[in-house]
Formats: C-alpha cells, sequence, structure tokens
C-alpha cells in the first residue's frame, strides 16, 4: 500500500495567506481552505437547536429541491461549531452530514463549501476580524484598520490567527457599506467608519470580552451625512 | 432543419443543433477543450468562439444554438484574435514541461497551440502552482497542467456515475480533484486519460514509458469482458504499451472498461514460453517436438475431452473441436463456469436486444448479474438511457451497487415470474440474465423461467427481442457458435471431470476447480499463463494472448470481429491454432487446412454466422418457444458471480496494476474466502 | 431643481423610524396593493413601462419590458421571482438601507411584481455578509405573513403568493443573475450560459424573473403616485428617481435618493459635503461603481448621472455607486485593488477570465510600484481586450473596464512610475 490518500490527504493549499498587504492591491488572498486531516473532527451531527433550523430552512424550498438548502445548512454547522468550540468552522464530515441530509453527493457539497468566501474550512479564532480592503475603503483608511488589527490582536498579517485563539485576520472583498468606509466586520457584526484609534479601542473591547454596538463608531445615523441627514429631515428643502 | 450558412457554405442541422455542430456539418474544423459530444455542454474553454451575424459579440460555438438563416463565421479577425487570446490565457498557467509530459504527441493544446499560440510568451509573472492530487491507482494527475475544462468531472458524474469528481475553490485557485482524496470508485476511470485534453490525468503505469510515434498501433478487439470493445493496441519492440479504445457506437461508443485498458502488463508476467513435459513426475523444458512425441504418446489409447477456457479465439476452438472429433471425441465443452447455457439457438445465448438496443428499451430487469462488475461500458449506457427518463430498471439477485436506481425484485430464481407485472406496459420490455445466473445446478431452468419471463411480457416479437445474456468475456459466445458444447454421446465439464474421460486438453482454461481432474487423467494445458491448471499438466503447449494472434471473436451481441496479432507471442509460443494443427499430425488425424485463411474457410463453411464480420445483431425474434430446461428451479438466491473486478482471468491475474487496483478497491475478503 | 422629500420614495432611508409593519404603513406602504392587483398583470406592466423604469442594479434593462418576457400562460411549469439582494458592487450600499429601514417596500414589491410576473413564489437573495439585515428582512416577511400580506390570498388580493430569503455566503459573481439562480439551487454561483434566458429556464428550470432590490422596492410608489410622476424626474430613457452612495474622498459621505440625471458635481456638493478640499482637489470619480471606468475631473465637471450621459464618456451609470478620488489619490493602486477584487471573485469558470483576472491583477500591482517596462502597458490594455467580451458573463467586461480606463486617462501616471523606478528623467505628468 503505497501512494495512500492520506499522505496526500496534507494537500492544503499552501497559505498564500501571510503574505502582507505591502504595496497595496498586490497581496494573495487567503481562503480557509485546507483539508489538513489532523483537525478534522471524525463526527458530527446537528444538535437540537440546529435541527430546527434544518427543518426551517429545508422547508423553503420546493419539493425534490431541497439542495437549495446547502448553503443555510452550511451555515447552521458553522454556527453549531462556533457554539460548540467557539470557533465557527465547517468540518469536512459535517459536509457529509449535510449531502446524505440533501440527498446530494458529497463533492457538491465540498464544491459549495470552497467557493463561498464565508465558510471557513479550517478552524478560525473566537473573534473573525473580516477587513474590507477594497478600493472604497481603501480610499478611507482601511491600511489603518489592519495596521490596528495587527497591532491590537497580536496578529502577523491576514490569514494569521493571534496566539491566544482570539483573532483570525481575514481581509474581505467589499462588505457594501461603501459610505460608512473604512469597516471592519466582526463575526457577523459591521463596525463602521473606523480609524486606527477607534479600532484599536474595539478590539480592545472584544478582548475583554464586551460586544461594542455594530455601526457607526462616530455616532452617525447610519448611511447619512456626517452630522445629521440634510434629506429626510421633515423641512421642505 | 434549420439552414446555416458556415462561411458561405450552406448547410441544414437539425433545430436545437448548436453552432458547432453546424460548422462540422460545414467541414469546419472548430477547435474545443471543454467541448466533449458525449457530455453536456459546459461553454467554459472559449476556444470555439465563432462570430454569429447581428451577435454583438463572438459566441461559444458548443453552447450557441441555430437558428433557421443564421449566418456563422469561424475565420475572422475577430474570431482569430479571440482563439489567440484564450490559447494565451491558456497557457500562461501551464507548465512548458511538454518535453515530459506524457500527453505530447497527442495533446488538444499542443496542437491548438500550433495553430492559435504565440512563439513567445508575454506573461512575466509566477506560474501558478497545483498540487497534485490523488485519484485512484490507475490515473496518474499533474495538476499544474489542469486547464479546467472540467470534462472530468462531467464524465465521472454523467458517464460513470460516481459524482465524486468536482471542481473546488474559484476563480484562479479552482481546482479539480475529489477534495477527499479519494480513489474513484468506479471501473471507468480510464477514460479519464482519453478525454482530458491535455496532460493532466494520464496513464499511472503507462507513466514515462513511451512517445506516442515510437509505437506501432494495431486495430484489434477486446476479449477482457464480452463486450468486445474494439481497441487499438500501442506496440514497441514487441511489447503492448497501451490498449486504447476505438470508437463504434454500436458496441462501446469511444469508451473503454479499466481491466481490458490497464491489465496488460499481465500479458508480460507468468508466461509460457516454451513447451513442457513431465517427467518423473516434474515439469521439464521440452522442445515443440519432444512436447508433441509426449502427446501423442499421453493420449494413446485415453478417452479425450476438451475444456476451452473463456478468451480463446473461434479458431482455435474450431480447430480443437475437429481433432478431437477426428480422433472420435465429442467430449468438449467451453462452459468452465458449469453455466447451464443452451447452445441449440444463437437467441438463447445471445444479447439479442443488442448493445445498442438499451437506447431504445423502456425498462429493464437484471436477473442474476452485475453489469456494473461484468460489463462496466455496458451498465454506463444502462445508466445513460436511465438518465434520459421514461426507463425504470428492476433486479433480482445479491445487492448490488449500480450507477442508476434499481428496485430490487427479488433475490434468486423463483422471483424471475413475478417481475412480468414489473414489465407490464413497457412497449421494449428488456431482461438481462447474467451468465453467472446459469452456472448452478437449476441454471437450465433459471434459462428457460428467464425466457419465459421475457415471452409473458411480450418482448419475444418480432420487431424487439428483449431476451439478453450478459456474458463475461470475449471468448465466451464464439465458443457457443462453433458448438463448442458436448456433441452427440459426449461429455460436459462435469461429466469429464466425473470420469468421463481419462485424458484432457485444456485450451486456456484455468477457471474450474483443477483439483477435481481425476488422479490419472492424462492433462495436456495449451494456454498462455501459468495460472491454475498449468502446474497439473503432463504436457504444457505454450500457446498465444489475445494480443499475439490474428483471432475471430465473437461479443455478447453475437458482433463478430477480429482480433489482430500485435506482438509475437513470447519465446517459443505459438499461435493456438497452429499449435492444434501440429498436435494433429503427430496423432495422426492432420486437420485439413494449413493456413488461417484455409482454417477460416473450413470455419465459415460450417458456421456461416462466423463469416459476417461486424455485423450487429439481427433485431427481432421470429420463434418464441424456449429452450429446454427441465427441472425445478432452486430457493438458493443467486450469489455474484464477479466480487473482485479487477482479479478475473489469468492475465488480470497476474497484472501487478490490477493487484493495486485490487487492493485498493476490494474489501478484504475473510481468510477462508481466500484461494 | 432638487428633488424634495415629497418625491423621495425611501421616507426612512437611514433607519430615523422603525422599520416595521406599522411604521412602514405610516409611510404609506401597503397603501391600496389588492386594488393593483385587481388591476391585472397588464395594466401593472404597462404602468411600469410607462415610468422609464430601468434596472437599478447595474444593466439598467427597462423593467416592464422584462418583465414582459415572462410567459402570460404557464406551460405547467410554475414561475419564480428572484429578487438579487446581493449587494457586491464596490461603491454600492444603497440595497442595504432599504432592506434594514424599509423592508416592506421591498415586501410589497415582490407581491406586485410577483403578480405581474405570474410568479408562485419569491426569492430574496441576500448577500451573506449583509446578516443583520437578512434578520430584519426575515422578521418582516414574518409580519407580512401574519398580517396577511403574503401567502393565501396576499393582502387580501385573491392571489397566492409565497416570499423566502436565502442567503448568499460571500461570492461577488452571484450578483450576476443565472449565478445567483446556480447559487440558490445549491451549487456554485457559477454563471450559465445564455441562451436560454432565465424567462425561459430559470430557477429549477422554470420561468423566472431576476430583480434588483431597488428596482423592486420602488414599484408599489409608483402605481401609487402613478408612472407620469416618476418619469417626470431626469431626462427621457433614464426616468425616476434614484438611490446615490457616495463614498471616498468627499467631506461626508452618504446615501441619498436623488433625481436621475442630475450633474455629477451638484450631486457630490449638495448630499455628500463636497470633495475633501474642494472641487479642485477631485482627481476623478467611478460614477457607477468599481466596474465602470473612471472620470477624470474634467469629465466630473459637467457630467450628468445618468445612463446615456455617462455612457457617453465610456463610463456607466452602473449601480449609482460614486467613488470619489481626491488629488491625494493613488490612483494606479485605486484601480489595482480593484483588479486584486475581480480576480478574488471571478469564479473560474470560463478561461479569459479565470486565467486574465490574475495576469490583470498581477501586472497592475507592478504598475502601482512602477516595476514594469513602458510597453507592458500597452500588453495590459492587450489583455483587458482578450478579456473582455470573451467571457460567459459580464464579471470580465467589468474587470477589463477600470483598467482600460485608467489607461485612457491616466497613462502618464503610470509611465511616470516606471520611468521613476528606473532612474530615468521624469517628463512632467500631463493631465
Amino acid at each position: 500500500m503505497t501512494d495512500r490518500p492520506e499522505e496526500k490527504g496534507q494537500a492544503q493549499r499552501g497559505p498564500d495567506s501571510l503574505r502582507d498587504q505591502g504595496t497595496g492591491g498586490g497581496f494573495e488572498h487567503t481562503h480557509a481552505q485546507g483539508k489538513a486531516e489532523h483537525d478534522q473532527p471524525t463526527h458530527f451531527a446537528f444538535d437540537e437547536q440546529s435541527e430546527r433550523e434544518v427543518e426551517k430552512f429545508i422547508a423553503r424550498y420546493p419539493a425534490g429541491k431541497q439542495a437549495s438548502a446547502v448553503i443555510p445548512l452550511l451555515y447552521v454547522v458553522q454556527k453549531q461549531t462556533g457554539r460548540q468550540t467557539g470557533s465557527a468552522w465547517v468540518p469536512r464530515v459535517a459536509m457529509d452530514v449535510i449531502a446524505k441530509r440533501l440527498g446530494m453527493p458529497a463533492i457538491r457539497v465540498y464544491e459549495v463549501a470552497t467557493f463561498y468566501f464565508m465558510f471557513n474550512t479550517k478552524p478560525i479564532g473566537r473573534y473573525h476580524l473580516q477587513v474590507c480592503g477594497t478600493t472604497p475603503c481603501m480610499l478611507r483608511g482601511s491600511d489603518d484598520v489592519l495596521r490596528a488589527c495587527k497591532d491590537a490582536g497580536g496578529l502577523k498579517g491576514y490569514g494569521d490567527t493571534s496566539a491566544d485563539g482570539n483573532f483570525t485576520l481575514t481581509e474581505v472583498e467589499c462588505l457594501g457599506a461603501c459610505v460608512n468606509a473604512p469597516i471592519l466586520q466582526v463575526d457577523d457584526d459591521y463596525y463602521e467608519d473606523l480609524d486606527y484609534d477607534s479600532t484599536v479601542k474595539l478590539i480592545e473591547a472584544l478582548k475583554r470580552g464586551e460586544r461594542p454596538r455594530p455601526g457607526s463608531v462616530i455616532g452617525r445615523q447610519t448611511s447619512a451625512p456626517e452630522g445629521g441627514p440634510n434629506t429626510l429631515t421633515g423641512v421642505e428643502e | 432543419m434549420a439552414k446555416v450558412t458556415v462561411d458561405g457554405i450552406e448547410v441544414e442541422v437539425p433545430n436545437g443543433a448548436s453552432a458547432l455542430q453546424a460548422c462540422e456539418a460545414a467541414g469546419k474544423e472548430i477547435p474545443r477543450f471543454c467541448y466533449h459530444e458525449r457530455l453536456s455542454v459546459a461553454g467554459n474553454c472559449r476556444m470555439c468562439l465563432v462570430e454569429v451575424e447581428k451577435a454583438p459579440k463572438p459566441v461559444a460555438s458548443c453552447a450557441y444554438p441555430v437558428m433557421d438563416g443564421m449566418k456563422i463565421f469561424t475565420d475572422t479577425e475577430t474570431v482569430r484574435k479571440a482563439r489567440r487570446g484564450v490559447m494565451e490565457f491558456l497557457l500562461i498557467n501551464h507548465p512548458l514541461d511538454c518535453p515530459i509530459c506524457d500527453q505530447g504527441g497527442e495533446c488538444d493544446l499542443q496542437d491548438q497551440a500550433v495553430a492559435y499560440g504565440k512563439s513567445f510568451s508575454r506573461y512575466e509573472e509566477g506560474k501558478r502552482a497545483v498540487k497534485d492530487k490523488y485519484v485512484g491507482p490507475l490515473i496518474k494527475t499533474i495538476m499544474n497542467r489542469c486547464i479546467h475544462c472540467t470534462r472530468c468531472v462531467r464524465f465521472s458524474q454523467e458517464v460513470a456515475g460516481v459524482p465524486e469528481m468536482g471542481a473546488t475553490g474559484r476563480g484562479e485557485q479552482m481546482e479539480i480533484g475529489t477534495y477527499v482524496e479519494k480513489a474513484l470508485s468506479t471501473e471507468l476511470s480510464g477514460n479519464l486519460i482519453d478525454i482530458c485534453p491535455v496532460g493532466a490525468l494520464t496513464s499511472r503505469p503507462y507513466a514515462f514509458i513511451s512517445r506516442p510515434w515510437e509505437l506501432s498501433k494495431i486495430e484489434s478487439v477486446d476479449v477482457m469482458d464480452a463486450l468486445g470493445a474494439p481497441v487499438r493496441v500501442d506496440v514497441r519492440a514487441g511489447e503492448v504499451l497501451r490498449v486504447l479504445p476505438r470508437q463504434n457506437d454500436e458496441v462501446n461508443e469511444e469508451w473503454l472498461a479499466d481491466r481490458s485498458r490497464f491489465a496488460i502488463d499481465g500479458l508480460k508476467r507468468r508466461r509460457l514460453d516454451r513447451p513442457w513435459v513431465r517427467r518423473d513426475g516434474k515439469l521439464v523444458a521440452a522442445s515443440w517436438a519432444e512436447a508433441f512425441q509426449a502427446v501423442a504418446a499421453g493420449l494413446k489409447g485415453k478417452r479425450l475431452g476438451a475444456i476451452a477456457g473463456d478468451t480463446c479465439d473461434a479458431e482455435s476452438l474450431f480447430a480443437l473441436k475437429q481433432m478431437l472429433n477426428a480422433l472420435g471425441s465429442t467430449s468438449y465443452d467451453a462452459r468452465q463456469d458449469g453455466a447451464r447455457l443452451d447452445a441449440s439457438r444463437p437467441d438463447f445465448y445471445l444479447f439479442n436486444s443488442g448493445i445498442a438496443g438499451i437506447d431504445d428499451a423502456d425498462a429493464l430487469v437484471i436477473i442474476g448479474s452485475n453489469p456494473r462488475l461484468e460489463s462496466p461500458v455496458l451498465n454506463a449506457r444502462i445508466r445513460r438511457r436511465w438518465l434520459a427518463g421514461g426507463f425504470r430498471v428492476g433486479m433480482i439477485g445479491p445487492d448490488a451497487e449500480l450507477t442508476y436506481a434499481a428496485e430490487r425484485l427479488g433475490t434468486g430464481p423463483q422471483d424471475i415470474a413475478a417481475a412480468a407485472s414489473f414489465l407490464e406496459g413497457a412497449e421494449r420490455p428488456m431482461i438481462i440474465l447474467g451468465r453467472g445466473a446459469l452456472a448452478r445446478p437449476d441454471g437450465a431452468a433459471v434459462l428457460k423461467a428467464a425466457w419465459d419471463l421475457a415471452a409473458s411480457v411480450n418482448a419475444l416479437r418480432e420487431d424487439w427481442h428483449g431476451f439478453n445474456l450478459l456474458h463475461h468475456f470475449g471468448g465466451q459466445v464464439g465458443a457457443l457458435d462453433v458448438g463448442f458444447v458436448p456433441g452427440e454421446g459426449g461429455h460436459d465439464v462435469e461429466g469429464m471431470l466425473g470420469g468421463g474421460v481419462n485424458a484432457l486438453w485444456l485450451l486456456a482454461a484455468d477457471e474450474f476447480d483443477v483439483a477435481r481432474i481425476p488422479a490419472g487423467t492424462f492433462v495436456v494445458y495449451q494456454g498462455h499463463h501459468g495460472d491454475r491448471a498449468a502446474a497439473r499438466a503432463d504436457v504444457i503447449l505454450p500457446g498465444a494472448a489475445y494480443t499475439e494472434k490474428d483471432g475471430t471473436y465473437v461479443n455478447t451481441e453475437g458482433r463478430v470481429q477480429r482480433g489482430r496479432l500485435s506482438t509475437m507471442p513470447p519465446g517459443e509460443a505459438r499461435e493456438d491454432w497452429r499449435i492444434i494443427r501440429a498436435a494433429s499430425q503427430f496423432l495422426g488425424v492432420t486437420l485439413p487446412f494449413d493456413t488461417l485463411d484455409a482454417l477460416r474457410g473450413e470455419m465459415a463453411a460450417n458456421h456461416p454466422a462466423l463469416a459476417r464480420l461486424n455485423a450487429g445483431p439481427v433485431r427481432g425474434c421470429t420463434d418464441s418457444a424456449g429452450p429446454g430446461g427441465e427441472g425445478p428451479l432452486s430457493g438458493e438466491p443467486f450469489v455474484p458471480a464477479i466480487t473482485n473486478y479487477w482479479q478475473v482471468d489469468p492475465i488480470s491475474r497476474a497484472s501487478a496494476v490490477m493487484a493495486e487496483c485490487a487492493a485498493t478497491y476490494v474489501a478484504p475478503q475473510p481468510a477462508i474466502a481466500a484461494e | 431643481m432638487a428633488l424634495s422629500d415629497k418625491d423621495r420614495i425611501f421616507t426612512n432611508l437611514y433607519g430615523t423610524q422603525p422599520w416595521n409593519l406599522q411604521a412602514a404603513k405610516m409611510r404609506g406602504d401597503w397603501d391600496g396593493t389588492a386594488g393593483f392587483i385587481g388591476k391585472g398583470r397588464d395594466w401593472i406592466i404597462e404602468e411600469v413601462k410607462n415610468s422609464g423604469l430601468r434596472g437599478r442594479g447595474g444593466a439598467g434593462f427597462p423593467t416592464g419590458m422584462k418583465w414582459s418576457f415572462m410567459p402570460k400562460q404557464s406551460d405547467g411549469r410554475p414561475a419564480y421571482l428572484v429578487v438579487n439582494a446581493d449587494e457586491s458592487e464596490p461603491g454600492t450600499c444603497k440595497d442595504r438601507d432599504i432592506i434594514r429601514h424599509d423592508p416592506q417596500k421591498l415586501i410589497e414589491g415582490c407581491l406586485i411584481a410577483g403578480f405581474a410576473m405570474n410568479a408562485v413564489a419569491g426569492y430574496i437573495y441576500i448577500r451573506g455578509e449583509y446578516y443583520n439585515e437578512a434578520m430584519v428582512l426575515e422578521a418582516a416577511i414574518a409580519e407580512a405573513y401574519e398580517a396577511g400580506l403574503l401567502g393565501k390570498n396576499a393582502a387580501g388580493s385573491g392571489y397566492d403568493f409565497d416570499l423566502y430569503v436565502h442567503r448568499g455566503a460571500g461570492a461577488y459573481i452571484c450578483g450576476e443573475e443565472t449565478a445567483l439562480i446556480e447559487s440558490l439551487e445549491g451549487k456554485k454561483g457559477m454563471p450559465r450560459l445564455k441562451p436560454p434566458f432565465p424567462a425561459a429556464v430559470g430557477l429549477y428550470g422554470c420561468p423566472t424573473t431576476v430583480n434588483n432590490v431597488e428596482t423592486i422596492a420602488v414599484v408599489p410608489t409608483i402605481l401609487r403616485r402613478g408612472a407620469g410622476w416618476f418619469a417626470g424626474f431626469g431626462r427621457p430613457k433614464n426616468a425616476g428617481t434614484k438611490v446615490f452612495c457616495i463614498s471616498g474622498h468627499v467631506n461626508k459621505p452618504c446615501n441619498v435618493e436623488a433625481e436621475m440625471s442630475i450633474p455629477l458635481r451638484e450631486l457630490i456638493d449638495r448630499y455628500a459635503g463636497g470633495v475633501r478640499g474642494g472641487w479642485d482637489n477631485l482627481l476623478a470619480v467611478i460614477p457607477g461603481g468599481s466596474s465602470v471606468p473612471l472620470l477624470p475631473k474634467h469629465i466630473c465637471d459637467d457630467v450628468l448621472m445618468d445612463f446615456d450621459a455617462l455612457r457617453e464618456h465610456r463610463s456607466g451609470l452602473g449601480t449609482a455607486g460614486v467613488i470619489v478620488m481626491d488629488k491625494s489619490t493613488d490612483v494606479v493602486r485605486a484601480i489595482a485593488r480593484l483588479a486584486h477584487f475581480y480576480k478574488h471573485e471571478s469564479c473560474g469558470q470560463c478561461t479569459p477570465c479565470r486565467e486574465g483576472t490574475g495576469w490583470m491583477k498581477r501586472v497592475m500591482d507592478r504598475m502601482v510600484r512602477g516595476e514594469a517596462e513602458i510597453e507592458e502597458i500597452d500588453v495590459l490594455e492587450q489583455v483587458t481586450r482578450q478579456v473582455e467580451g470573451h467571457t460567459i458573463c459580464a464579471l470580465g467586461d467589468a474587470a477589463a473596464w477600470p483598467i482600460q480606463g485608467l489607461i485612457r486617462h491616466f497613462r502618464p501616471e503610470m509611465e511616470r512610475r516606471i520611468l521613476e523606478r528606473q532612474g530615468r528623467t521624469v517628463p512632467l505628468a500631463a493631465e
């Protein structure tokens, strides 16, 4: 028995992740897409809360089209893993469970899980720091947000997880909140209108176990201009 | 039909045809990588771009439906530019390792690069590096070369029916593989090599062995299963290096099963390459003359019988039968598996619907057979029919992992009659009876029951013959065609082993319990491998394997095809009919032919069907009277005829590649079951 | 004459009021919905056509015409409405506000549009990152069901219509309508070959129309206030009001609903506090989301913000995501970052985009540092042409155009960097 799959199972994508921003724009991205078998659990089952959600999601699609629920179910898995281990990711064995539940070939689930950027196919830190680095955020100082994340979070760069397991740093593409740039997404929440200092403050708060209120950190009314709306004021222009 | 103009040439193509098909109809060659006519259309490589009048930009011709009056341009500056652009993109991340690539010389990318490539690269950046993947013992992957055409993904899903390959990740980082690094669970994986347009998926056993232009290519026929796939045998310096499928839409389309393709290293191992004679209980090397003298001496005054193997050519079977007749014996049998076949009428033992007839059937009951293991390519055809819809499959026998949904209708002979209700309402019902289902004491009754089932569901009509026997090897039907079954007063295998004869001529027969040959029986073994029976022989006459002789083979549907001598038999070994002809001289019953043509003329005179080369099956049944088949059906369930697809005959048992496959794919058998 | 608040459709754009149903009704939503449905499909489609509404997702296809492609009579297959809430075009964040602050406008629009195209159900495909927005939308739909506005006899119209939320999971390409459908079916978001178009073969092989959030959400108000009212804003063929997203180097980035064809300069000055450092400090503007070529200042001075005016300048209105860059901007890096974006978001299906986006990104990265030869600017330009128009979907075009715009307008800056890097004399930068 030579050339067994296990040996090749390490066929993990080279983490082109740790390369830093450097000149801007010119950096490789990481997608947490490793397949290192050593950190893969051998068992997964939906817990009670997840089961309820699974049922709810499957019911949204016509009979026979339950494959549509694959993304929702991957979310359910990622949430459950987060609940149970503090690290929100999708183990491979859970993909197999999803495949079985939805009656689809496992490879189709693997494809989906690795195609969509929001699924972590290897463990991440307790908090997922997702820095938007796309042009609108870049123009308004996302470099500073990144620097703050590294400084305050103890992170070497994109793809890194801090030594204390608190943070994983990922660069994400446009988060669709450009008028409140720059944005840092912490797990599901957007923190907006950041600069270096406010990002450090946010990360320090996370370290203390606090969850500051998402949204603009400078007190803006959502997407209205700073200082208050100049339309929809109830006053005719 | 739609009238389409391609570069000014008017052609008519069916509605729904693609622009690419229209171009081909007009004789315009369209370069392509992702498009494959037997797979779904992906349209992703963008190499087949053409211009269509009024379309704002070039269109992918493979995916663009024709419309009446459409004007297509395949050779405009826009088209050439587009293709050159695509070619450049394909090459920027493709390694320049053609000198060490096994696809070199038969690579679509290489060929098209000649037409559309540049002689230099403008790409100054680093090339993509992709980890190679493990997809099984037969396929070598060099994923840097992959151009992401997804043919392999589509083949494994659509044809092989094992949706295990995919493209994970996305964008530039998209990778083809199984993600979990497992061997593809299919017996058709070798076809991935053929459909891969580049050198990403190549043959592992053939890695770095040869260059295509060094090979002599001989058109022949495969005998490793009963499909009778037409093949091309690639030979260099007297060695078979590759076997590749040829195309016959009525037989294999363009696929080949893995054993047929990869067992060939077995042709070089454990060969009988010189005559042997037993002296004082020990086999010692001998000359041909000594061997024939020993045969003549040994057979003197004996009652001779003959058992033939599964991959023999019809010529040697015919010659052997003639010789036995001349010696006054009618004890010969090619059914070493004990299958209770009825050779009295061809349609009792043929796949009468025809392999292509699967496409026309609308319901199928499989009895005592696992088509996936017994004929993987035929099985793929069943799958395709099933995918097309309006086709139900039922099965009687042991549980089997097929590549289509099959309703389990029962486990044994007693469930056959009831399957009529499953076939009810079908216009062209089909019954596939596995040869293995007849290799049991009640085999003849099983045969009759299956025939009766066909009759009861009106599957035996002038326009449709729904009774089909699925054999396992390429020599089995030819043996029945030449009547290599006991004649008047002759013994069958059982009878011969039971003492009906006291001398046995084994023509490459290894698949019966050799230990049952009664002591004192004089045994001549004529064959190519030192497998199970040779050790029991008193005289060994080294014969030729199927690639080493000109021979006639008949596939399970009765299609007569010719195999051709591709390499000389090793050492002293000779073509089998010659051996028999020479032996007849020593035995004093010289056969009346001393050339192959003369033999074939004689054979055709006796069995005219064997002269109708490559004729498809006669459709329809003109006589619904069934085979004899007295005796009760037993309650014993059917058992799998083949459990280890990879090692079933002397050649595949001698193959190291097949041994590795068996180790990979076959669940370890309990120790008692081992040989 | 600036748009007045009474003519704004999204009166809760900033979320100053609650998003809930009660508040939405106070804002006028769900007023007379059953009545519109009672007037029949043809009337609705005709009104939408007359309003001049063009798709707000980027391509600007006339909405009424798109709806009219749906089969009038079912051949047995159900039809579906799919709402594209996969807002991912850099510079664009308008749908987010509609969903989180005015979801009932979208839901009501779905019912009306669904009815107009004979759909049995609608799916709102919302980008995965909009988690909190999706929660609001789910809650709003639940409220609507509870109030009888969805489901059987929706809003008392006699018409049955179900509406579901489906979250994406981080893939810009799913904003392409057929990739979105693939994704909704549980596959990778890889665009389909067209034809067939979704109106013939869409979700689950059934007739489907995919519309942008804003497109659907403005429909109820159009019906309430009349096609003529909507058509009264903007220039002919560029009708209506539009939510603009003004980001980048302005004093007060914001979303704002304004009339179509508003001059770009007025849009920035009136609503976004002007360009940082004053109008003369402006370098360039990407007027319609990252996929459209940028405009240098001299064009920005008087260009109008509508489909046709921007196309005349070889750019586009796109999603109306206005990205403003002042003179401090490293414009090559700004575009290189977009090249990175497109490489990252290429689905990988077809050759020119999969390979070309990576090539363009890498060359652009070197251009930022000037690590290139002058001739490579031409090679880069040719590579963009080799991608453009040769791909299955428009992502290839979208990746090519920003770079083409950069070369068209800022070639001297690119050359300057290269020469500087090579230690050669730098000619005075033009522009």
